[in-house]
């Protein structure tokens, strides 16, 4: 089933209660709801407040570098032999990925909300960083999550937030990595609701977080458009992101949504194949329920309990996935698919040694995926992979499956 | 009237107040569960809470995500929760039991058939703790429907607005959470406490539970003042842990902490 989504449709969504579809809502315990209704609030009013527009544009504009650039990767185009592949450079910002953007507009509704204590979740360390980044630039306090698991295979970027001021706290709990840095930043929250205010790094958790984060990394999406228009006088044909929660997803398609001439392809972790069981693809192999505060797909056994996920990217490694991409599945709008880390590992080494850029491992899945839907399309389409991130903070990890020590 | 109400309001006219302990369903392991809640019962309690363990307890603190996880390791699932108060029921028609979880469990098995069997196994209240009535429009009226109540939280953040809106959507009692925090994290302020639910009174004719923070009989007795009923579940759990491999040690330590809580309760009868 295919919907053609009108501007006016897209506005209405998600509604007053932040479903999408049946998806996303706000589900949390009842100390929660006065600070995410809050929260709710002022966002509804600073989105068109002038100010609050301005100043997050010149932040994005003079801190992180953007806009990011829009490159034609020729010697992949020719050797690949499809479509014409062109990558938007979420690698170049500061910090080395996508995530800053929202840091950066949640951090402004922070000081806007008169916050001090800024807490985050972590997975690959992106958002992490990205939050230490912004806070160490406002003078906030902060506490950042992460899994024990993540902080073992993510240790530059475990001292890169140090570095910047933050504390970071290891969390032993469950599956330790980053469903369970979620859950204990949320209750951390719980304890701190009064002072403290809660970055949440992708497009899922209770509403409004996932409306919010999408607004703050449509960035990537509006310039995309524009410089697609400017580079070759039209819209791409299929855009291809990886999809963890989905926040550099989300913010590249969104406003996309109402061209239906272009084609979505988010790309979620395959991990040792979706046949093993042994991945982190809730769109792809999971099914509806709810977690961290909103509804969505998730992996999860028979009995509603949360299923252990795997990924060789640590920012992938996630068992749900944000609610707007769940609506955009069953109504066809957007394509889910996988590759599994071997593929995303080609992936990396074909990015890194053809066009000299390595992507972050998370970005790597799209890569891989966009060479092969690539290969199947014509010289004269175009395709646009978004690199969410750099790949400096994964060496250790491809080192060390090359049996290198670093 | 529903089997919780009927309690509530025989306490009340006997001017005590309920107590009304937590213990997460098959901890230590899903054998002990039902002599577990008998155990309770001796020792005291007018309600039992019984935890449906999940895998991502938000809302807990340490103390209750290891029993979950205590309890996840030996298969409890929703379904057998359900089927451990079916067992308890069988020898004690009156003590009502709530269940206390998060959504997932529920959702995945389906919210009728939930319903359903939880009927059927004599389940008296359902309480949600990541479904504000915001969300239990398609939830709520199935357990309604079949005399079980829908039993939401109230938090020390919740407006004036939200607690006459929550208090609508629920029956049997309303749980007041007494601090700002997950399970078994601080010690509460009695005045403070004392104030909000004296507030929570003026705006709700239900009965009001507190939770959160009670870890023994002074604590108990405090709470209770002011309230008509205190929930204690962290220090259950956490001498169910201390004491999980000697059965019998476990039931002598649980009553040893529970029934001085009954005593104090009931001396504030006078």
């Amino acid at each position: 089933m295919s919907v053609k989504l009108t501007e006016e449709m897209l506005k209405a969504l998600p509604d007053a209660r932040g479903h999408f579809g049946t998806f996303g809502g706000r589900f949390v315990s009842e100390t929660l709801m006065d600070s995410l209704m809050t929260l709710e609030k002022e966002y509804l009013r600073l989105k068109d407040d002038p100010d609050f527009q301005a100043a997050f544009d010149k932040d994005l504009a003079d801190y992180v570098g953007r806009p990011s650039p829009l490159y034609f990767a020729e010697r992949l185009t020719r050797e690949t032999g499809g479509a014409q592949i062109w990558l938007k450079r979420e690698d170049l910002n500061h910090t080395g990925a996508h995530k800053v953007n929202n840091t950066i507009g949640q951090a402004l509704l922070a000081s806007f909300l008169g916050k001090k204590r800024i807490i985050a979740e972590t997975g690959a360390g992106q958002h992490g960083v990205a939050t230490a980044t912004v806070c160490a630039r406002l003078g906030l306090e902060c506490h950042v999550f992460m899994g024990s698991e993540d902080i073992k295979r993510q240790s530059l970027n475990v001292y890169r937030m140090k570095l910047l001021g933050a504390t970071v706290h290891s969390v032993e709990s469950g599956t330790k990595t980053l469903k369970d840095a979620m859950n204990d930043a949320m209750r951390d929250w719980v304890a701190n609701v009064d002072d403290t205010f809660y970055i949440i790094g992708t497009v899922a958790g209770p509403h409004p977080y996932p409306l919010l984060v999408r607004d703050f990394q449509s960035v990537i999406g509006r310039e995309l458009r524009q410089q697609s228009m400017d580079a070759v006088g039209r819209l791409p044909d299929a855009l291809v992101a990886c999809v963890g929660g989905g926040s550099n997803a989300i913010g590249m398609f969104y406003p996309f949504l109402a061209d239906e001439d272009v084609q979505l392809y988010g790309v979620e972790a395959g991990g040792f194949g979706i046949e093993t069981g042994q991945h982190a693809a809730p769109l792809c192999a999971g099914r509806p329920g709810v977690l961290h505060g909103n509804r969505t797909y998730l992996m999860e056994d028979e009995n509603g309990q949360i299923a252990g996920t795997h990924s060789v990217s640590a920012g992938l490694d996630y068992p749900g996935v944000g609610p707007e991409h769940a609506w955009l599945k069953d109504i066809g709008r957007a394509n889910y698919v996988s590759v599994t880390d071997d593929e995303a590992l080609d992936g990396f080494r074909r990015l890194t040694r053809v066009e000299g850029i390595m992507p972050a491992l998370e970005s790597a899945h799209a890569v891989a995926y966009g060479l092969k839907l690539a290969s199947t399309m014509d010289k004269d389409q175009m395709l646009v992979i978004n690199v969410s991130g750099r790949g400096d903070k994964d060496i250790h990890t491809i080192a060390q499956l090359d049996g290198i020590e670093i | 009237m529903s089997r919780i109400e009927g309690v509530l309001k025989t306490l009340k006219d006997q001017g005590r107040k309920a107590l009304i302990p937590y213990i997460t369903a098959g901890d230590p392991n899903p054998d002990e569960t039902v002599g577990l809640m008998h155990a309770l019962v001796s020792a005291g309690a007018d309600i039992i809470e019984l935890g449906v363990p999940f895998s991502d307890p938000m809302a807990d603190g340490p103390v209750i995500q290891l029993a979950c996880e205590r309890a996840l390791k030996h298969g409890t699932s929703l379904r057998r929760v359900v089927a451990m108060v079916k067992e308890f029921r069988a020898t004690d028609p009156d003590t009502p039991v709530v269940l206390m979880g998060y959504l997932n469990p529920m959702e995945a098995m389906g919210y009728e058939t939930f319903a359903t069997l939880a009927a059927d196994a004599g389940i008296d209240g359902i309480l949600t703790v990541d479904l504000p009535p915001e969300e239990a429009d398609d939830v709520a009226p199935l357990f309604s429907a079949r005399d079980i109540d829908p039993i939401f939280l109230l938090a020390p953040t919740t407006t004036d607005d939200r607690i006459r809106a929550i208090s609508e959507h629920s029956s049997g009692y309303v749980y007041y959470v007494s601090i700002k925090g997950v399970t078994g994290s601080a010690t509460i302020d009695v005045d403070e406490v004392a104030r909000k639910v004296a507030h929570v009174h003026e705006l709700t004719a239900l009965p009001v539970g507190v939770g959160f923070g009670i870890r023994d009989a002074k604590t108990a007795a405090a709470v209770g003042r002011v309230s008509d009923g205190v929930i204690v579940g962290s220090v259950l759990v956490d001498t169910i842990a201390r004491h999980q491999t000697d059965p019998a040690a476990l039931r002598k330590a649980l009553t040893d902490l529970l029934h001085p809580m009954r005593v104090a309760l009931d001396d504030l009868v006078h």
